[in-house]
């Protein structure tokens, strides 16, 4: 897909395609949720409802093939921006042996690290320093040049040490990694008192030596703007971007959550509002699309989604009796060697260490 | 002309830098400073922007190190003490070891944890922790015992396309020397008897190598003919060539410097028991260090820890079932 970023298309392609986005994934995650409920799919569903206009437009500014994405528990509508198929989804949560994860892994523990998805694990606050460690390699590789990499995590991972030790790393080295903060007021029953003290987590930015901006993230036309300006001054070498979004989850932690406790008048206030509803309405607002193509877009999206579930339920599950029960590449015992390794050569004539 | 155990360590990055433009260092202290124990020393001037002092984040050095392996690179870390890669546990166990079954991408990274005790090291700057990693699945375990394999297994470690965690032994690093560090070749994955004998057999590695070859020597003067079997690798672990020593001498004990509870020799003689029964004479025995955090004072360090005398004093008891 060309990319806003790379001056490919306009504002209102990159604002119409962030939108299809978070509404392929609305969809989609609906259905997930009705999968989940009629006991298709075990273990759990996470939804990013509420949270796809941040998730979309960090997706869409991305450029596929190029950038590094490391979405997290909320990123349906960002990993559909990036490119990644609805199949790679709908296989990994019913177990499809043919979905990147094989099986071995459930729901939003999927990716292709070889295109720039790295695989998140639920240790919140991991994947910062391993997409620092990506762009540290494309550094002395001399490939860095005009990529930056992204990830996203929630208000109560920015309370992990994880979290700080990658931030501040990426900050040392400069490297250009964007963090966005999807900040839904609750890490899964922990309201934000209960998790921080300080006044917004945009504040840390500044004692990480970084850029921090805050944006509304239930407005799509907000977040366009302020996270593919991050995203620019990464490219331009201006080191960690860190984006605090202002939301709130609308589900629970993951479908089998109802959030009770998240009180009426925080579900009535201007947070608590439908990304989707405000980017439709802007988007009609400004004429970029018509409701006539939400109506086509919808059926479209609806169709493609049925059919990445149809054929995901009706493919081979994994077979115990056939899986390859090891965890290393390496297969031992090794060969016995008959000559020296070419590596080989005799120590410095002194030691070096006194 | 002698060389050390860290020399061969040091000389292992050397060339591997040398040969291989895909190796890295990353590490507190490793690059002007040459690393707490100078295993680096010298290597950031020759290799520039090869060799890169971290910040004190284990977490993030490990996170760092799986990234970029993902991108093709094969970084070594250096932990400044084994004790200290608890901090980076999760990033080990739970991105490295888990990624290669998980996604089909191996992580090949190698993490050098200085391991074991030395005198006055204390509760956090001793620990062996080789059991701990070797318990989860999708990581290879190295314990190296001397001069050649801490040259040789470095270089094997890092061109395996597996997470492997490089426990080298503190204590070894300026006190074992050798003339060189030609060796006789195992592949990881083998053990290596390093003193043939058919009464006992003793499974050690890393440092307790050392020490159960010197209680086998004070107990020759017995007439006792102790075998020393080196593991070398404790995951994957050499069970058949300890099984064929036990068919030999029909005893064993299993001597390790870490914790007690659980770990490399329960794991050994489990093993031996559960597929060597009938190969035995007598009770399986384990010897390791006591259980409580590994004290500071040499007396009772010395006491916590095996020893040439207490590896004697379990044999013995071992040859008189």
């Amino acid at each position: 897909m060309p990319s806003f970023a790379d001056g490919a298309v306009t504002h209102r392609d990159f604002l119409r395609s962030a939108f299809q986005s978070m509404l392929r994934a609305r969809i989609l995650e609906n259905k997930l949720s009705s999968l989940y409920k009629a006991g298709k799919i075990v273990g759990g569903v996470y939804l990013g409802r509420g949270q796809e206009a941040v998730s979309a437009t960090l997706g869409t500014a991305l450029i596929q093939g190029q950038d590094v994405f490391a979405p997290l528990i909320r990123d349906q509508a960002g990993r559909t921006a990036f490119g990644e198929s609805l199949l790679d989804c709908t296989r990994t949560y019913l177990g499809s042996l043919q979905g990147p994860m094989r099986g071995r892994d459930g729901n939003i523990h999927r990716g292709r690290p070889a295109e720039g998805i790295p695989a998140m694990i639920s240790h919140l606050g991991s994947q910062v320093s391993v997409v620092a460690g990506m762009l540290f390699a494309r550094r002395l590789q001399g490939k860095l040049d005009g990529c930056v990499g992204a990830t996203c995590i929630g208000d109560g991972a920015s309370s992990t040490g994880a979290f700080h030790e990658g931030i501040n790393l990426a900050a040392v080295e400069k490297l250009p990694l964007v963090l966005v903060i999807g900040n839904n007021q609750f890490a899964y029953s922990t309201p934000n008192r209960r998790q921080f003290a300080c006044a917004d987590l945009v504040e840390r930015a500044r004692g990480y030596g970084i850029e921090g901006f805050a944006v509304d993230g239930t407005d799509l036309l907000a977040c366009a703007s302020v996270i593919t300006e991050a995203i620019r001054r990464a490219r331009a070498g201006h080191g960690p971007q860190m984006i605090v979004a202002r939301l709130l989850r609308l589900s629970g932690h993951g479908e089998h959550d109802d959030a009770f406790y998240v009180p009426q008048n925080i579900r009535n206030d201007h947070y608590g509002r439908d990304c989707m509803e405000v980017a439709t309405r802007q988007l009609v607002e400004h004429q970029m699309v018509t409701s006539e193509e939400i109506h086509a877009w919808n059926d479209q999206f609806a169709d493609e989604v049925q059919r990445a579930v149809a054929q995901a339920q009706q493919e081979a599950p994994p077979d115990p009796y056939h899986e390859d029960w090891t965890a290393l590449s390496t297969r031992f015992p090794l060969p016995l060697r008959t000559s020296s390794p070419s590596t080989v050569r005799q120590p410095a004539a002194q030691p070096v260490c006194s | 002309m002698s060389v050390t155990y860290i020399d061969a360590i040091r000389e292992a990055q050397e060339t591997l830098l040398r040969d291989d433009p895909r190796v890295f260092l990353y590490g507190q202290d490793i690059a002007t400073f040459g690393g707490a124990f100078k295993a680096t020393k010298g290597l950031a001037e020759l290799f520039p922007g090869r060799v890169f002092d971290s910040p004190i984040s284990e977490d993030a050095m490990i996170g760092l190190a799986v990234g970029a392996a993902i991108e093709g690179l094969r970084p070594i870390v250096e932990m400044q003490f084994a004790d200290f890669s608890s901090i980076a546990f999760n990033q080990i166990v739970n991105q490295a070891a888990t990624h290669f079954y998980r996604t089909g991408i191996p992580i090949p990274i190698t993490v050098r944890l200085p391991s074991g005790g030395t005198v006055g090291s204390g509760p956090f700057h001793s620990q062996s922790m080789e059991g701990i990693y070797a318990q989860y699945p999708g990581l290879v375990v190295l314990t190296p015992a001397t001069v050649s394999d801490a040259y040789h297994m470095l270089i094997d470690a890092v061109a395996l396309d597996d997470p492997v965690i490089f426990c080298e032994h503190k204590f070894l690093y300026r006190w074992l020397k050798a003339k060189s560090i030609n060796g006789d070749l195992l592949p990881i994955g083998q053990a290596r008897i390093i003193r043939p004998g058919k009464h006992a057999t003793v499974v050690a590695y890393s440092a307790m190598v050392h020490e159960a070859v010197r209680a086998a020597d004070h107990l020759q003067h017995d007439g006792w003919e102790i075998e020393v079997v080196d593991l070398r690798s404790v995951k994957p672990l050499d069970i058949n060539t300890v099984l064929a020593s036990v068919a030999r001498t029909g005893r064993l004990l299993a001597v390790g410097e870490a914790f007690p509870w659980g770990g490399v020799t329960a794991e050994v003689v489990s093993r031996v028991t559960e597929e060597g029964f009938h190969l035995l004479d007598a009770p399986p025995q384990r010897l390791n260090a006591r259980d409580t955090p590994v004290p500071y004072h040499p007396k009772l360090w010395a006491a916590h820890r095996p020893t040439p005398e207490s590896i004697c004093q379990a044999l013995r008891k071992l040859l008189a079932f």
